[in-house]
């Protein structure tokens, strides 16, 4: 209420009203209980990996194929505990995540201003547009051989790899992200007066964000992806030892428990970093946005 | 064009020294297409807003009121004619609220403030008195999707009075509303209307509405928009919408409105 003027009080029952009908009508929103969310986020995944684990174990036990082709899940824990004992485990996923991080972030700073330029741009949309979708379709091995005659066999090749796996669809996310915001929103944006860059900053990149997020996080897998396909294809002294390269070795060593080994660590690195990094602040930009329900 | 008196009583809330008018429209022409095929939507519209005055603008659903609103806005150019609105860009409402949701209501207020210019010191006292003037003083920190549709509309004025403008301009804002709520609004934006001076154009086709808010309607016929007639409504304000006054001119005008469409149908 201003203070200036006096409101026609005798009339103003209504006020009453619009009280009660802000209480009646508000939303409430609320929490679950981290024991609740615990029993119904957590436990079904864990419930799931130990039937694998029990299916793996009881096709071993039962003979189906022979223990070379198929090891138990303890003779993987055996390999497991061998890197750990010799102290490589965490260098072997470090130097992958490393290289996957780098390759991912270049790949962030250079898909972000082609996406802005596809979404905005007429011209470039119609020219850029179409070869940033089949782009996607393909799958970046298939630029190893190229990288390699390029770049050769060191980590500039492992990170073109990575940026021509990352860049499209990051860049396609932001695009999808842009052409999804409701015109509404621009309009609005309008009559507040917002053009050009203070448009881009309040109202068009803030209203983007989720399809945007969306882009990035497919861009970690396929950054990820890519990046394994080059380490499992270019062998090189000069390339420290990842996942892919540890991978390929137990291949050569014929050593089944290792090569499954292989296989669970990427698949686990790949995993944790969409739990631990893209899945909360996903989910807090959609919650914020009342895009999100959550315990009903 | 006719006018119709209804009382003897006839005081706007303001009047400008000057005499010249908040909105000037002038043989505004607007079609939209190629030439040639383009369809009419407004066929010389020619109108006045004075400073201060609540008007409605009145008529079926094809009448163009809606386009003639955003001509006012500026976010679409007539096809001929001259709009202006001295006081520079005017401030709009959406039938939707239209509010930003990555904002907490208190920062879709602050960014308008922002975008007019408002200094960073300034922002946040500004905003929580202008929610306060929709009597929203708690709901700076809610979510959009945490108020009501009635409380969303109610941050959208507080939003569109911050981009300090004094015409304001309300596209069927309070349509998608319960009557409850919609009643409610009715005296908020009459009393805001009051203590801030405005200039309210109010696109409706709720004839009930109209009569309840304006000091003037202005029935605009349909395909194309012409200004078919007008009335001064002089009952005095506070009005209820279920009053006998209001209903009574609201008889009148609806009558009046039915006669437009049905001339559609004679074709």
């Amino acid at each position: 209420m201003a203070s200036t003027e006096t409101t026609p009080a005798p009339a103003d029952d209504l006020t009453g009203v619009e009280a009660g009908l802000d209480a009646l009508d508000s939303v409430q929103i609320q929490r679950t209980p981290i024991g609740q969310l615990l029993r119904q986020k957590a436990l079904p995944p864990l419930i799931g990996v130990l039937l694998v684990l029990g299916v793996w174990q009881l096709t071993y036990s039962l003979h189906v194929t022979a223990s070379y082709n198929l090891p138990s899940p303890a003779d993987v824990w055996g390999s497991l505990t061998d890197l750990w004992t010799a102290g490589t485990l965490f260098s072997i996923i470090w130097t992958s995540l490393w290289r996957g991080i780098v390759g991912f972030l270049a790949a962030v700073v250079i898909g972000t201003p082609i996406g802005l330029l596809v979404a905005r741009v007429k011209p470039v949309r119609a020219a850029i547009g179409p070869i940033l979708q089949g782009l996607q379709s393909l799958p970046s091995v298939a630029w190893v051989p190229a990288a390699v005659i390029w770049l050769g066999i060191n980590d500039s090749m492992m990170y073109a790899v990575i940026l021509l796996g990352a860049v499209p669809s990051i860049a396609n996310g932001l695009v999808a992200g842009i052409d999804q915001v409701p015109p509404l929103f621009l309009r609005a944006g309008r009559t507040l007066g917002a053009s050009g860059v203070s448009n881009a900053r309040h109202i068009l990149l803030p209203a983007a964000l989720p399809g945007y997020l969306a882009g990035l996080k497919q861009g970690w897998a396929f950054s990820w992806r890519s990046l394994m396909a080059a380490e499992l294809v270019a062998s090189s002294p000069d390339l420290g030892l990842g996942l892919g390269r540890y991978l390929e070795n137990q291949r050569e060593g014929m050593s089944m428990p290792g090569v499954l080994l292989g296989i669970i660590l990427i698949l686990l690195v790949g995993v944790a970093i969409d739990l631990l990094v893209f899945s909360p602040i996903e989910r807090r930009v959609l919650r914020s946005r009342g895009l999100l329900t959550t315990g009903r | 064009m006719s006018t119709a008196l209804t009382t003897s009583k006839n005081a706007p809330a303001t009047v400008d020294p000057t005499g010249a008018p908040a909105v000037r429209i002038s043989h505004v022409h607007k079609s939209f297409g190629r030439p040639g095929t383009a369809t009419p939507v407004l066929d010389d519209i020619t109108l006045d807003v004075a400073p201060g005055e609540f008007l409605c603008l009145l008529g079926a659903s094809g009448c163009g009121k809606s386009t003639l609103l955003n001509l006012i806005a500026g976010l679409d150019q007539p096809t001929a004619g001259e709009i202006e609105v001295p006081s520079g860009r005017p401030a709009l409402m959406f039938q939707e609220h239209a509010l930003f949701p990555w904002l907490t209501a208190g920062k879709n207020v602050e960014l308008a403030l922002r975008l007019n210019g408002v200094a960073r010191p300034e922002r946040r006292a500004e905003a929580e008195r202008l929610l306060e003037l929709v009597r929203l003083g708690g709901a700076y920190g809610k979510r959009v999707h945490e108020l009501s549709g009635g409380m969303r509309q109610r941050v959208a004025m507080a939003r569109a009075l911050a981009q300090g403008s004094r015409v304001l301009l309300m596209d069927e804002p309070f349509a998608a509303l319960d009557a409850i709520t919609r009643d409610v609004l009715h005296d908020e934006i009459t009393r805001i209307w009051a203590e801030r001076q405005l200039t309210v154009v109010f696109v409706t086709h709720n004839v009930r509405e109209a009569v309840r808010l304006a000091q003037r309607v202005v029935l605009l016929s349909s395909r194309p928009g012409r200004v078919a007639r007008e009335w001064q409504i002089d009952l005095p304000q506070p009005r209820r919408i279920e009053s006998a006054g209001v209903a009574d001119l609201s008889v009148e005008i609806t009558e009046e409105l039915r006669g437009e469409i049905r001339r559609h149908g004679q074709h």
